[in-house]
């Protein structure tokens, strides 16, 4: 029987099949699934690297040293490992290398919807693009073929809609895949500008091979159907046109760069209209005209966001497949949203209210403590990517002296190990005194807790040494490195003010395991109704078990975790321990 | 070629959707059928709305539902059936909990959980733009049957008798997808539902 297989899971499935010796990855939405389940074969070696950087390089090791090699990460991870990506396509692979790139259009989870496919064309290497779990899966083995066939990192390209979407898929047993032997081979291997010039032409003639590939494969291929309407697609974007126009012809491509010129002018040639569907930046549109082919794209899609059938039919057939109950619905008021919110009992929701009451510059990171943006809590000024906490603290107090001792960064426990830790050698080296509050809740919380080099385990679960945050920061120089419970309100605030004033760098690692992973029971509290005043303070942690109905606010015992936070808030004692209510 | 058959699951993180998406997956791939779901993860797991889209037929290609094209929707949570109820189409059907999960926006005061949501689901039964209404209280049947963590079971139950499947289908994929001391529990619940409403 077929498996039902998310993207995820049948890329991992792909990796076992293919005889993948060794896979790595940092987590990260909508990828991170990928090596949590390569981690459940016992074949694969399996590793959380600190960082996306990290992890290719690990992996180029490995491929060099003669591994089959999978490296997962999402697309803005792609970023952190574009140096050495951009130099490995010099050198090539010995065991083939397959980089995975989950893509986000739409930012499900995400702070931009960047597209991974310039990433090819940029790094001149291959990439496709699978359209279901089941090519997801295929396409793993395929890209390792290519990529040992023509000496090339190969990548793979999802969408949170292939990498979250489940389909069925026929599975293989594993393949007997050897490790090739090492060969020492510094003009291929170790590029300085003597070795790398030859390298770059040899990466231009391994295009045009690829070019060639491109027009063979059976990865791309036509679908003949009416002729009247031709779409050139690949990825989710098959899918989607398939739904919107069952009776069009399409030229689906399993490998979206190199593009094949002469079977695209083949499918030009023999329809009426010609459209390229895709999502975000014109990818193949662009380089389609260049061919000199006529074909309508951006135009009339968006370059943000995702493409569904319905747009898909709204703007090539004139309607859409279908329409929306919402005009028929009766309603008086808005529908209220659902955000995300910091959990009860969240050991953040402290820290962000202090910062909010100091009136502090907050320079945030990824990561769950970056919904300590939201209202109320609204103690958030920037937020750009991982790492960029320390960096860019310590650019608020060199480009504005009037913000000196103003500025806290706040970065995560795998974000500080990820990208924090040059950020504050560069503190201490260029003489700034940022406070950098490190959120130590021991997991990777945002992406569903996975381990890290602070958590004293690998991502096979098997004990190692944990990383000490403060021993580290003191090693980078910092003098001043304090530990505060943030479940302490008082003991927070004080610490807070009197590092902020400090004129040095200092560190505060407010420490307390994620309410979500914390297993110890607590007493529930409730409101005394008598004694509240309904002042509304306890209101400004925006815990999500404080409920406020017209004036009068009450605790949520099902939601409270007993994290006593909010007693410390409330001025007139009327917050009290379940138990004690009555006494 | 045969329909596509649509089912949005919509809830709140925390409440399970994720399994009952499994059992109804479950059974779906048990008769021979083309199958899609899909997720929507990330920060879900910090109580935001939680949705899956279910789809199956002959072959399925877009795992997409959009506004007007769900067959049904079923949601664990009053405002959550609110929400998705523009997914449906025309003459669709609505199963949900009457059960309600007040969002941050209400909790903080700044707006209203809206307080006719059954009734002008009712009026859009009279009018015929939304086929049918099934609307229970799913907490409070699966804390009648000894365990308030299966109330989507018991939603899962009422949309069973819906579908076109046979029952010992459903049973077959409670056993193998529940833990064994959960079950006894969990079978109550879906049969409770499943026999809830006897006009199906």
């Amino acid at each position: 029987m077929k498996k039902l297989l998310s993207g995820n899971e049948a890329i991992a499935r792909g990796a076992y099949e293919a005889g993948v010796h060794f896979a790595v990855a940092y987590p990260g939405t909508p990828s991170t699934e990928i090596l949590e389940d390569v981690a459940t074969y016992d074949e694969i070696d399996a590793q959380w690297s600190s960082n996306e950087k990290v992890a290719l390089e690990v992996g180029i090791g490995a491929a060099l040293a003669g591994s089959r090699v999978l490296v997962a990460m999402k697309h803005v991870g792609v970023n952190v490992a574009t140096d050495p990506l951009m130099t490995f396509s010099y050198i090539g692979v010995n065991g083939g290398l397959v980089l995975v790139a989950a893509d986000d259009p739409g930012m499900h989870s995400s702070q931009n919807e960047q597209d991974s496919r310039q990433y090819a064309r940029f790094a001149k290497i291959p990439m496709l693009e699978p359209a279901d779990s089941q090519e997801a899966k295929d396409f793993v083995q395929s890209a390792l073929e290519i990529s040992e066939e023509f000496d090339t990192p190969v990548m793979l390209k999802t969408s949170t809609r292939i990498s979250h979407a489940q389909s069925l898929v026929s599975v293989r047993e594993r393949a007997d895949i050897a490790i090739r032997p090492y060969e020492k081979d510094m003009s291929k291997h170790v590029m300085m500008p003597a070795y790398a010039r030859p390298r770059h032409v040899a990466v231009e003639e391994r295009l045009e091979f690829l070019r060639e590939y491109a027009e063979q494969t059976t990865l791309n291929r036509i679908e003949w159907r009416q002729k009247k309407i031709g779409v050139i697609c690949a990825g989710i974007c098959y899918q989607q046109v398939r739904e919107a126009l069952p009776d069009a012809s399409v030229l689906k491509l399993g490998m979206c760069y190199p593009l094949p010129t002469k079977l695209l002018a083949e499918f030009a040639a023999n329809v009426d209209q010609l459209y390229v569907v895709e999502e975000l930046d014109p990818f193949m549109e662009e380089q389609i005209k260049v061919m000199g082919i006529e074909v309508q794209g951006k135009g009339l899609f968006p370059l943000t966001g995702e493409i569904s059938p319905n747009l898909i039919a709204k703007k090539i057939l004139g309607q859409p497949l279908t329409q929306s109950l919402a005009a028929d619905m009766d309603s008086e008021a808005p529908v209220p949203a659902r955000p995300p919110v910091l959990c009860p009992g969240c050991p953040h929701r402290s820290v962000f209210y202090t910062l909010h009451k100091q009136k502090m510059v907050v320079s945030g990171d990824i990561g769950c403590y970056t919904l300590g943006a939201l209202q109320p809590l609204d103690a958030m000024d920037t937020c750009i990517c991982m790492g960029a906490s320390i960096s860019t603290g310590l650019g608020f107090e060199k480009g504005n002296p009037a913000l000196k001792g103003k500025v806290a960064a706040v970065i995560g426990d795998s974000t500080f190990f990820h990208s924090g830790m040059t950020g504050l050698a560069d503190v201490v080296y260029n003489q700034g005194t940022t406070l950098t509050m490190v959120l130590d809740n021991r997991i990777t919380a945002m992406t569903g807790h996975q381990h890290h080099p602070g958590t004293g385990s690998t991502l096979k679960g098997n004990p190692t040494v944990a990383l000490d945050i403060g021993a580290i920061c003191r090693a980078l120089g910092v003098k001043r490195v304090r530990e505060v419970d943030p479940y302490d309100l008082a003991a927070l605030d004080a610490v807070i003010r009197e590092e902020a004033a400090a004129p040095e760098p200092s560190v505060i690692i407010a420490r307390r395991a994620c309410a979500l992973l914390d297993k110890s029971i607590k007493e529930v509290y409730v409101i005394d109704t008598e004694r509240c005043i309904s002042c509304g303070l306890c209101m400004k942690l925006g815990c999500p078990a404080i409920v406020k109905d017209n004036k009068t606010m009450s605790i949520d015992v099902s939601l409270c975790v007993g994290c006593g936070v909010c007693v410390q808030v409330c001025r007139s004692n009327a917050i009290v321990k379940a138990g004690d209510q009555d006494a | 070629m045969p329909k596509t058959t649509s089912i949005l699951m919509g809830g709140v993180g925390g409440q399970g959707i994720v399994l009952a998406s499994k059992i109804l997956a479950h059974v779906i791939q048990a008769h021979d059928f083309d199958l899609k779901i899909s997720e929507i993860h990330g920060m879900a797991q910090r109580g935001g709305s939680v949705l899956t889209y279910i789809r199956f037929g002959e072959v399925v290609h877009s795992p997409l539902i959009e506004p007007g094209q769900a067959d049904y929707v079923m949601a664990s949570e009053k405002l959550e059936a609110w929400r998705w109820l523009p997914y449906l189409h025309s003459g669709g059907t609505m199963v949900c909990s009457t059960q309600e999960i007040k969002p941050v926006p209400v909790i903080m005061g700044l707006q209203k959980y809206p307080h006719n949501i059954e009734k002008a689901m009712q009026t859009m039964v009279a009018k015929g733009t939304l086929g049918k209404l099934y609307a229970i209280n799913a907490l409070a049947v699966a804390r009648e049957c000894g365990q308030p963590k299966a109330a989507n079971v018991a939603l899962i139950g009422v949309l069973a008798h819906c579908l076109q499947f046979p029952l010992a289908s459903f049973e077959e994929a409670l056993e193998a997808i529940v833990p064994a001391r959960f079950l006894a529990a969990n079978k109550k619940a879906f049969l409770a539902g499943y026999q809830y409403f006897t006009d199906i």
